[in-house]
């Protein structure tokens, strides 16, 4: 039998904008595997968000009772709820959220400064291990301004892995770049996915959803859809006739 | 997260913003560099008048009479006859704390030496005088008490009139006269510079009294002052006091209105009052830049924080705690005020030097007013820096991430 990773139940978020309430969320119950990997669609304000936010341990439920690795999160103090970000989370963000005149590897590093009892040397090898693994070790000393939005994603991948987290999530990870880069950095996903990560992207584009193994789909904070992808599309394969189109071209 | 850690996280966001810090640097560097430059500026004029105070003499107490209220035109002060010769030798033996004292008998004259005329006020004294005014010969001596006694007709010259009458030195032993009686010059005193008020302390001709009394007195009666000196400042009231009443007792139809009995511890005093003036006028114009340069500090430190709220965000997203936060803020303030403040003591030492150079003025730096203006500025800061930090480490950490 799979481990449950995550376990939400009657999850409800509910917003108060002056007088009018906002049901974000309304008793959502999803449950998602050890390994898994994961798309969350909908339109814009169909609740993926604030779901992925209450996933990733970033805000807290209204009511409803979340478990993410066997720990109950709704019970847990905010100060508590950083470690368990730093330590069971990563996360990827559309704009990459790198900080400025800062080098590719300090960026990468700094989850690690947050986490106790590291010295200097493990965490720099650490964080050229996470670079190497999304294939940017060529740049570990450059800063963002001289990375191009693909590789800043990718420095940005490696910030979230650093840490060996249980769960990846990444809120529109491609929404900034494009088609192609796309097509790479949901490529450097899959990688990852084999390697076991457990991976959830929050998507509004069908066609990224088509890479992932199961498509959990969002309307008005409710579940309307979760069906297993059974046709999953390879980015590596994508990428391979893109170029080779290209080719015939010339 | 280690403290060393954290340490090193706020001084790689200061070097790794270097115009930002320098910006909010230079609000902590103007503030401290002004408060030392204006009150080491104010201090050197307090200085400046003390010792202005100490060359006109030691513990000096002047007696005179008032002006004579009989004559029609009321004139200047001293310019009454109340005192006599004798109440010299009456305070001398009977006042006590009196160290040393002389008489005061002025005449105006022309000099003659040669062709150079030299129209000055010329002092009858005795050769206690010399110690009262802490006068020095360069060249000569004294007059001495058998030249006093038997009305000698010698002279001791500042040293701007010596310098006048003979170019080429060599003034003692001389011949020249003072209203047309011939007078030889026994000594030329040491240079004094500037009086406080302007004045040249070298523009001075000093006799015997005896002689002014016998030979130079022209028309008006002889009108004396006193000069003594106490022993030590402490007792120059009681002194002041005694004399007063030694005097009244001797002539019982004066009052107290006829003498003026003045003591340099009152013009210290004043004088003391005007420096004080100044020293708070400078400070205040001190503590004013030093308020303005805390705003810009916490208008930077502000800005700063608000500019990093995504970064605050993201920090806590990857696992920094509220306190982490904190912490790194307050580090980074109190590098920027600590370094800050350092090189505004050293920038304001330095043009406090510069500007005394340039006026010929000394200039003291205090403890207190690099305490003073280190701490303020560090509290301003380090508040400044905290402040902010902590209303961004309690926002909402979606608010914190997507503040745009």
């Amino acid at each position: 039998m799979l481990i449950n990773l995550i376990e939400v139940k009657d999850l409800t978020k509910t917003y108060k904008m002056g007088d009018i309430e906002v049901h974000a969320l309304q008793s959502i119950n999803l449950s998602i595997q050890k390994g898994e990997f994961v798309s969350i669609m909908g339109m814009s304000g169909s609740g993926k968000t604030t779901l992925m936010n209450i996933l990733g341990c970033l805000d807290k439920p209204t009511s409803g009772s979340y478990r993410l690795d066997n720990v109950m999160i709704e019970d847990i103090p905010k100060d508590d709820l950083a470690d368990i970000r730093n330590q069971k989370i990563g996360f990827v963000f559309q704009s990459f959220y790198l900080l400025s005149r800062t080098s590719a590897l300090e960026n990468v590093e700094l989850p690690l400064l947050y986490r106790k009892s590291l010295k200097r040397k493990e965490r720099i090898s650490m964080a050229e291990d996470a670079l190497k693994t999304v294939q940017m070790s060529e740049r570990l000393h450059h800063y963002p301004n001289q990375l191009s939005g693909g590789q800043q994603q990718r420095v940005a991948i490696a910030r979230a892995i650093v840490n060996n987290p249980v769960i990846l999530f990444a809120d529109e990870p491609t929404g900034n770049l494009d088609s192609r880069t796309s097509l790479e950095i949901i490529n450097v996903f899959q990688e990852l996915h084999k390697k076991g990560i457990t991976i959830i992207i929050v998507t509004h584009e069908p066609e990224i959803a088509q890479f992932t193994e199961r498509i959990v789909t969002f309307s008005d904070g409710k579940i309307i859809n979760d069906v297993k992808n059974h046709k999953i599309e390879s980015a590596m394969e994508v990428l391979k006739q893109l170029s080779h189109a290209k080719k015939e071209e010339n | 997260m280690l403290l060393f850690e954290i340490l090193t996280v706020a001084l790689k966001s200061l070097v790794k913003n270097k115009v930002r810090t320098l910006l909010t640097m230079l609000g902590i560097i103007i503030g401290v560099g002004a408060v030392i430059t204006m009150l080491a500026i104010g201090e050197g004029a307090k200085k400046l008048v003390e010792a202005e105070i100490a060359t006109m003499g030691t513990n000096v107490i002047t007696v005179s009479s008032n002006s004579n209220p009989r004559t029609a035109v009321r004139q200047e002060s001293g310019t009454g006859n109340a005192i006599k010769l004798t109440d010299v030798e009456s305070i001398k033996y009977q006042v006590q704390g009196v160290n040393y004292i002389s008489p005061v008998v002025t005449t105006y004259g022309r000099l003659r030496a040669g062709s150079k005329n030299w129209r000055t006020m010329a002092y009858g004294v005795n050769s206690e005088y010399f110690f009262i005014r802490n006068y020095d010969v360069s060249d000569g001596q004294f007059f001495s008490s058998t030249q006093i006694q038997s009305g000698a007709k010698v002279m001791v010259l500042g040293k701007t009139v010596a310098d006048y009458l003979f170019p080429d030195g060599g003034a003692v032993g001389q011949r020249i006269t003072i209203r047309n009686v011939p007078v030889e010059i026994v000594g030329v005193l040491a240079e004094k510079g500037q009086s406080a008020v302007g004045g040249d302390l070298d523009d001075v001709v000093l006799i015997p009294y005896t002689t002014v009394l016998a030979r130079l007195r022209g028309w008006r009666e002889p009108q004396i002052t006193i000069n003594v000196s106490a022993i030590s400042k402490d007792i120059i009231p009681i002194v002041k006091e005694e004399i007063l009443q030694l005097l009244l007792l001797k002539n019982k139809t004066l009052t107290e209105d006829s003498f003026i009995v003045n003591s340099q511890t009152d013009l210290a005093n004043m004088a003391n009052n005007v420096s004080s003036t100044i020293t708070l006028l400078l400070s205040s114009i001190a503590g004013i830049s030093l308020i303005v340069g805390g705003i810009g500090i916490m208008n930077i430190m502000l800005v700063s924080v608000t500019e990093r709220i995504k970064e605050i965000g993201l920090r806590m997203a990857v696992g920094a705690k509220k306190r982490d936060v904190l912490r790194q803020f307050i580090f980074e303030a109190i590098f920027l005020s600590g370094l800050g403040g350092i090189i505004g003591i050293v920038l304001g030492s330095v043009v406090a030097k510069v500007v005394g150079n340039m006026m010929n003025w000394s200039v003291v730096i205090t403890t207190w007013s690099v305490l003073l203006s280190f701490s303020f500025s560090a509290i301003i800061g380090i508040f400044f820096g905290w402040y902010p930090a902590r209303k961004a480490a309690n926002l909402n950490l979606i608010d914190a991430l997507r503040y745009e």
